[in-house]
């Protein structure tokens, strides 16, 4: 293969897991926005996720199939599950914490992460279980891109989603009020906005597109896996940071944009495959050291 | 040479002006307020003098040395203490404990004379507590050392507060709103500490206040200044006197404490 | 001078139970003679108990020397640190590595782990600590995953099966390589590292940590430089796990990534959390339970972490203090 053709090819894989870094990283960043948790179970949802997506495959596919019409059904019906699963964690585990110290609030989310991973754990016996699907897997090309059917759903499909989620948060009231809370929780609540319906809308809303990422990347690797979600929680912890926390688009920006780091990183040698994820994280600390408001923050010299 | 110099202070929050162009000097062993109605901009003023806020223009100078850029802890180290307006305490530890930690700028204890509790270490503490101890009697709360800081009346709070920014040694202690939740009684104790303070401890006093009447008998000279913008100084009678002042603010505040 | 009061009444019967108990305590001959009796019959237990004991009692005083270090970060500065395990490899490794490949003496590999645990610590702890408290969290998190994937994927560390070989310490001319030898060198180091964090904790710098837990603009009011004193708790913290990785790898004489994985770190957090966060009975108290918990009821193996990650949100959520209660509040009565 060329060498543009190698960068060609690179580009687009990176911005297909880029998306998915995106999307997990969207919900990461509204989260920390709002109510500045580091939701370690964030992880855990995009897992939960792609679990709830397989269970549904597996009862619908007798009836339906698994073609992309029940895929998009199970996506949908997963989504609006686990939207309702972090709802139900938000409200047991955080609101009661949100006026308790800092360190409280990590720990639990902590404890919650755990709960769900472990308890993934014991109903899958810890396997690696196939993620089967009736689409095809030939591939075709575009130019010198090589690609499949899914592959191209599945980047489309990101997209849309963030540009809707971009919609969402810019053109419609409750985003406007999860900015406004982000900025400034008790004035909110003077001006009479329901803060908690908002926080809540803000889990739900983050937890389904973390859900609908876990799903799309059980399409792509063809497995899951119980621990899927630990790497990519701190993957969607990095493309925040890199484009500013607290900041949507600035998610989906880190987002891609470590996607490409990623794709591009592993054809240096010396760093390959195996060093990819040290390299994202040496990113991280260079993001932290020399630009830690990220690429879409302003410098905070409001502080107090 | 003034001991604080403010030149063309401004502090600018997005599009928004919280202060524009301040000046103004604090000689040494002078007792100063800055006045102004609500949302002048005083603490703002504070947050750019202690560090908390880092200026968008112009320069502060205490004794010749700029303190732009400077974090708030070395701006301590050099002689500036302040305290806040909402009572900013260590809630959950002892009134002793709290004042305690104004010493922490002037000593240096580090890991390993901890562990090892070397003699000097020993010394230090006693020292920091003997400090603690004196500035605690100053401010009339030494009986009270051993109680949870939180547990304390608000007046004593506000008392710990002091001793606290004393602790500091300072050079300057800057007050922000000092008499607010205070009675009468109180208030007119707090004029005696702050002349015991300036008179007997050598520590320069500037103050933001929203209690006329104590910034009227108390200060020798006054800044007012609204909307971030410096209107009038000079003493009580030439403030209360100046028709700016009377209209941003004076008139009103008396109509309503009259 | 106003009455002294103690906090309201309780009918809990485990807070009378404790109450009581710091009442007897507040006598210090008691006290004293408490601890002489606890540390005698700590002395006199390997002559009196199995193998299988004191395996597990080397390793509870394992746990109390490396979660005291947690302590530190955790407990006293109020840092979340997900990545404690790392710390412990470096540790760890660096002896593994000093002594197996280069033979070096047990005992003079100690100061290298210790500096490869400071420049570790300053390298993520510098640019994490400047910024945001809780970025420490995630940031040591990736660190604890990034470092078991380096000594994986590295020749030196002897790659997925580790390192073995390494050497047994030797003390005052005897080898120690019996289970009563390390149940003896943990327990002095359990002691060592109880004595530092008691005298830390009761110091200058331990009232810095507690300030700016506490407030942490106010502190910075008062002259406290945050950022360091917070790399300090950090680095001086991570020393601790550091320090036990090198005692660890004497004691297995072989280790491999397996022994550094996040579930460690989380069960370090475990003991410092549910015993009682800043509190040194509270961190031997979680240290027994994480231990012990395990030992008693064997039938849990699998539910294990499942069963912790609710023990750790119901403290969160009902007892955030831990299990060892705080000391009796002193109140001005109005």
């Amino acid at each position: 293969m060329a060498i543009h053709e190698i960068l060609i090819q690179q580009l687009f894989n990176g911005l297909l897991i880029g998306s998915f870094y995106g999307l997990v990283a969207i919900g990461y960043s509204m989260v920390y926005g709002i109510i500045k948790l580091l939701n370690f179970a964030h992880g855990d949802i995009y897992m939960l996720g792609a679990f709830s997506g397989l269970v549904f495959l597996s009862i619908a596919t007798p009836a339906i199939g698994a073609g992309w019409g029940s895929l998009i059904l199970g996506m949908l019906i997963s989504m609006l599950l686990v939207g309702l699963v972090g709802v139900f964690i938000q409200r047991v585990a955080y609101r009661p914490m949100l006026k308790a110290p800092r360190l409280s609030i990590l720990i639990t989310a902590l404890a919650v992460s755990m709960i769900l991973y472990n308890t993934v754990m014991l109903l899958s016996s810890g396997r690696f279980l196939p993620f089967r699907t009736e689409i095809s897997t030939e591939s075709f090309f575009l130019g010198p891109l090589r690609l499949t059917e899914t592959r191209v759903v599945l980047i489309v499909a990101a997209f849309a989603l963030m540009f809707i989620m971009h919609m969402f948060i810019t053109k419609t009231m409750y985003g406007k009020a999860m900015r406004a809370i982000s900025l400034d929780r008790d004035t909110c609540q003077l001006m009479g906005i329901d803060v908690y319906k908002i926080i809540a809308l803000t889990f739900f809303v983050g937890s389904a597109l973390a859900a609908a990422a876990g799903i799309m990347a059980g399409v792509y690797y063809g497995t899951i896996h119980f621990y899927m979600g630990f790497l990519i929680g701190l993957k969607a912890f990095t493309a925040a940071v890199i484009g500013g926390i607290g900041i949507i688009p600035g998610a989906m920006l880190g987002g891609l944009l470590l996607g490409l780091l990623e794709s591009f990183g592993t054809q240096i040698p010396f760093i390959g495959t195996v060093w990819k994820d040290v390299f994202s994280f040496a990113f991280l600390i260079l993001f932290l050291i020399f630009k830690p408001n990220g690429l879409l923050g302003r410098s905070e010299s409001e502080r107090m | 040479m003034a001991l604080l110099e403010i030149k063309d202070l401004t502090l600018r929050f997005g599009g928004l002006c919280a202060v524009n162009a301040l000046s103004l000097e604090i000689e040494e062993g002078s007792i100063r307020s800055l006045i102004g109605p609500n949302g002048a901009g005083k603490t703002c003023v504070f947050n750019c003098m202690t560090g908390f806020y880092i200026p968008s223009d112009g320069e502060i100078l205490f004794q010749g040395q700029s303190l732009r850029d400077k974090k708030p802890h070395y701006i301590t180290y050099l002689g500036l203490a302040r305290t806040f307006q909402n009572l900013r305490l260590f809630k959950g530890m002892s009134v002793l404990e709290n004042v305690m930690s104004g010493m922490h700028c002037r000593t240096n204890a580090a890991f390993l004379t901890t562990v090892l509790r070397t003699k000097g270490q020993k010394k230090e503490e006693k020292h920091i507590r003997e400090v603690a101890e004196e500035c605690l009697d100053f401010v009339g709360i030494l009986d009270k050392k051993d109680f949870i800081a939180s547990n304390l009346p608000y007046g004593d709070q506000r008392k710990v507060e002091w001793a606290r920014a004393l602790a500091t040694q300072p050079k300057i202690l800057l007050l922000d709103e000092p008499a607010a939740g205070l009675n009468k009684d109180e208030k007119s104790r707090l004029i005696e500490l702050m002349h015991r303070i300036r008179d007997e401890r050598d520590i320069t006093i500037f103050l933001i206040e929203h209690d006329m009447g104590l910034v009227m008998k108390i200060s020798e000279k006054i800044f007012v200044i609204d909307y971030g913008v410096k209107i009038a100084e000079g003493t009580a009678q030439e403030v209360r006197d100046n028709p700016k002042v009377v209209e941003a603010y004076l008139g009103k505040e008396e109509e309503e404490t009259a | 001078m106003a009455e002294i009061k103690k906090k309201a009444k309780t009918t809990n019967p485990f807070e009378i139970i404790v109450e009581a108990l710091f009442n007897f305590f507040e006598n210090k001959v008691y006290l004293y003679a408490f601890i002489a009796l606890a540390v005698g019959f700590l002395i006199i237990f390997p002559n009196v108990s199995s193998r299988f004991t004191q395996e597990i009692m080397t390793n509870l005083f394992f746990y109390v020397v490396v979660c005291l270090g947690l302590n530190i970060i955790v407990g006293y500065a109020g840092l979340l640190h997900l990545g404690y395990a790392a710390f412990f490899a470096v540790g760890a490794y660096t002896t593994g590595i000093l002594s197996s490949r280069m033979g070096m003496d047990f005992w003079l590999t100690i100061p290298f782990s210790v500096v490869a645990a400071v420049i570790a610590g300053l390298a993520i702890g510098f640019p994490t600590l400047r910024l945001r408290g809780d970025y420490l969290a995630i940031v040591t998190l990736g660190f604890g995953e990034i470092t078991r994937l380096t000594i994986r994927n590295l020749d030196i560390t002897g790659g997925a099966i580790g390192l073995i070989g390494i050497q047994r310490p030797v003390f005052f001319g005897i080898t120690l390589n019996q289970i009563s030898h390390f149940y003896y060198m943990f327990f002095i180091l359990a002691i060592i590292a109880i004595i530092v964090s008691y005298r830390l904790e009761n110091s200058r710098m331990g009232r810095a940590w507690a300030y700016i837990r506490e407030d942490e603009d106010a502190a910075a009011a008062m002259g406290i430089n945050v950022v360091t004193t917070r790399l300090y708790a950090f680095i001086i913290g991570s020393s601790f796990g550091a320090v036990g990785g090198s005692f660890f790898a004497a004691k297995m004489t072989a280790i491999s990534p397996d022994s550094f994985m996040f579930i460690h770190s989380v069960m370090f957090l475990m003991a410092v959390v549910l015993g009682g966060m800043g509190k040194i009975p509270g961190v031997v108290l979680g240290s027994m339970l994480v231990v012990l918990i395990p030992e008693v009821a064997r039938g849990i193996g699998p539910y294990r972490l499942l069963i912790f990650g609710f023990l750790l949100l119901i403290i969160m959520l009902y007892r955030p203090q831990g299990i060892w209660p705080d000391k009796p509040a002193i109140s001005a009565k109005e």
